[in-house]
């Protein structure tokens, strides 16, 4: 995990030097503001990965000796089949519509959204059917 | 929920097939969450956008072969030239590269048995899909689709300069399909983070993965701008904001700011994937490791952190934007894009070079993109820049560029393709596919190279009657056929090679995980996993006398690796 964060973190500091840099070179807003943005969303999780990291076990993933056997159980939950994503993008999708050709189309955008987001929660972590 | 035990202790079934019970047909489309075939399907539809795409570039070469042609209309004509570039960039290149490729090859690359979210997969897809036909749709409204180009300036993007509903339209597909890049971006730095196998530590990581990484990073920081601009841009359209029009105390050059902020990300976005196709393709056909392969990693990172900061120099000519800043970061690109170069250069350097399609795909890559390259160096100079800007001569550029990214892209089809489905390609034909491609790029793009420096604008659907400029022309035009030829051919062999050459597991001899499980994988891609002591895994196990020699950590025991 120590590399990840440090990825991040990384990033992050170019980008707060690169914002510093620009602003007061340039006294731009727009472009200022993003890079100084950018810079926040690398920090954000690499801060709780560095933080992490310095709490946690070594992953087997992390440990360049590792054997298959170090990661021998349950290391997930991935469903089968799902039929809520689709739902979901059709209701996301009768949304935008709503965006052009008027706001009648949200009633099917915003139930089927429900709808799915309903089902989606009820199937949980058995992720659909198998 | 299906438990994954680790790979190792299941047993390994005797036949090569999908084990899976679970709906068949159109209804396992609509709800599988198999990273591997939501891939395909990405694959398949990014594919499907290139023909279209492709289509318009047709159509617009056939219109430039004369001055005053009138196949199309001027209208149409800019309906055209919006959508084919709309097409091309947000339909095509980027959700092939990281829906298509990385969705199939990220997960087995790194051993995982799936994305880390697969539903938020599913829903990836499903949005691409249907903000594709969200924007495609326009042309069967009244007004006709998007023509403001592909980049819907202010303030001609306004409800007063573009009314109707095929400009809504461009916007919402825009804004499902943003969406859908940030939820794959999510997803693909989830499952690099946390599914790797043990021993699979971050430096052990193909470095397709790990340029996939980067690009996931970029998507996460970029594509949010866009979206934010595109609700913008929407709110100005119909809710009477004047955030990018003058008349309300707005700023149009605003605009500029948010979309090339996404913009030249997205070209790191659009071409790291590729780099890292044609890193894997490489060192596999000229049977060595890859050359260095942590200055690959920091190149890569570098190009990455770079380009976020070079947007301005697609606006060197607005006049307010801070020119010695964007040039010099535009120049520093060169430098860890140059060590890509050297890299896989130093690769092929007595190498034992398998001239295979894929191979050949690779290197056609290495050339068009090298082309793209150095011109997009020149146009980093702000004095060369304004005298070609809007000038064929950034058309040739971009169109050096993104072609590169279709050699490497059908490097990695014919490479990568054989792992997925379970059969090959025909070889012969996509020799002959690659040349067609490869000559049909250089003679697309080089005569547009010279007419932008004789000052031939772009996005014009006709010209004033000059004997070079429509010699030119028509040569472009000859490319252009070309390169459709080699997407008719393209076709043909899939068609051709239908379930007729069994790959088996492993048949390039590859080096990455990947080559380790069987053709196609299984549902959750592996019956057993190796020990993994290098970047090298596959080949360590198959080639226990000859272990990833240049590199790589290794327990060796009496001159034999420990796997």
């Amino acid at each position: 995990m120590r590399v990840e964060a440090r990825i991040l973190l990384s990033l992050g500091s170019f980008f707060g030097f690169m914002s510093a840099l620009y602003w007061f070179w340039g006294h731009e807003n727009a472009g200022g503001v993003m890079i100084f943005a950018a810079m926040l969303l690398c920090f954000v999780p690499g801060s709780y990965y560095f933080w992490w990291s310095r709490h946690m076990k070594e992953r087997p993933e992390d440990d360049p000796n590792a054997t298959q056997a170090q990661g021998a159980g349950v290391i997930g939950a991935f469903p089968g089949t799902s039929i809520w994503p689709f739902t979901l993008a059709m209701g996301a999708f009768f949304v935008v519509l709503a965006l052009v050709f008027g706001i009648w189309f949200l009633v099917p955008g915003f139930g089927l959204a429900a709808w799915a987001l309903f089902g989606g929660t009820a199937e949980g972590r058995r992720g659909g059917t198998h | 929920m299906t438990d994954v035990l680790d790979p190792p202790i299941v047993a390994q079934p005797a036949d090569h097939g999908q084990e899976h019970d679970g709906p068949t047909g159109i209804l396992k489309w609509l709800t599988t969450t198999d990273h591997k075939i939501i891939g395909m399907s990405y694959t398949v539809t990014s594919v499907i956008m290139m023909v279209i795409g492709g289509a318009f570039a047709e159509i617009i070469r056939a219109q430039l072969t004369s001055p005053s042609n009138n196949l199309v209309s001027l209208a149409q004509y800019n309906e055209l030239f919006t959508m084919h570039g709309s097409v091309m960039i947000y339909l095509f290149a980027g959700p092939f590269a990281f829906g298509g490729l990385a969705n199939m090859i990220v997960p087995i690359q790194i051993g995982a048995p799936d994305m880390a979210f697969p539903r938020l997969n599913a829903l990836s897809y499903w949005l691409y899909l249907t903000g594709s036909i969200t924007m495609l749709s326009g042309f069967f409204v009244a007004g006709g689709a998007a023509n403001f180009g592909w980049v819907a300036y202010a303030p001609l993007s306004n409800s007063i300069n573009t009314p109707g509903a095929g400009a809504d339209l461009w916007i919402g597909g825009l804004l499902l399909t943003g969406f859908s890049a940030i939820f794959t971006g999510v997803n693909l730095t989830a499952t690099i983070f946390y599914l790797r196998a043990p021993g699979m530590t971050m430096f052990r990581m193909p470095i397709f993965t790990w340029n996939m990484l980067v690009t996931a990073i970029l998507i996460l920081l970029a594509f949010p701008v866009l979206t934010a601009g595109l609700i913008m841009l929407y709110c100005d359209r119909h809710f009477g904001t004047h955030i990018f029009s003058v008349q309300g105390g707005g700023v149009p050059v605003l605009w500029q700011h948010i979309f090339w902020f996404w913009g030249h990300p997205e070209v790191y976005i659009l071409a790291l994937p590729f780099f890292g196709v044609v890193t894997e393709i490489i060192p596999v056909f000229s049977r060595k490791p890859v050359f260095g392969y942590k200055g690959m990693i920091f190149a890569t990172m570098t190009i990455g952190a770079l380009s976020l900061g070079v947007w301005a120099h697609h606006m060197f000519t607005t006049g307010v934007v801070l020119l010695p800043f964007f040039s010099i970061m535009s120049f520093l690109i060169a430098v860890p894009t140059g060590i890509k170069f050297f890299n896989w250069i130093g690769t092929m350097w007595r190498g034992e070079i398998w001239l295979s399609t894929a191979m050949l795909m690779a290197i056609g890559f290495l050339f068009t993109f090298l082309v793209g390259g150095i011109t997009g160096i020149y146009l980093a100079s702000p004095p060369i820049d304004f005298f070609t800007h809007d000038t064929y001569f950034v058309v040739a550029h971009f169109h050096s560029i993104v072609m590169a990214l279709v050699l490497g892209g059908m490097g990695g089809l014919y490479y990568w393709g054989p792992k997925i489905t379970g059969y090959l390609l025909n070889e012969t034909i996509g020799k002959i596919q690659f040349w067609f491609l490869f000559i049909g790029i250089q003679v697309f793009t080089l005569p547009m190279y010279l007419l932008g420096l004789r000052g031939m604008p772009r996005r014009v659907a006709g010209y004033p009657l000059h004997t070079s400029w429509e010699a030119l022309n028509q040569l472009a035009t000859v490319g252009a056929v070309l390169i459709g030829v080699s997407t008719v051919l393209f076709v043909v062999n899939i068609g051709y090679s239908w379930k007729k050459y069994p790959a088996g597991d492993n048949p390039w001899d590859g080096h990455t995980l990947e080559w380790f499980t069987t053709s196609p994988p299984p549902h959750h891609n592996f019956y057993r996993l190796p020990r993994i002591r290098s970047e090298r895994p596959t080949w360590d196990y198959n080639h226990p006398d000859r272990p990833a020699k240049y590199h790589g950590h290794h327990d060796i025991q009496d001159g034999v690796p420990v796997v």
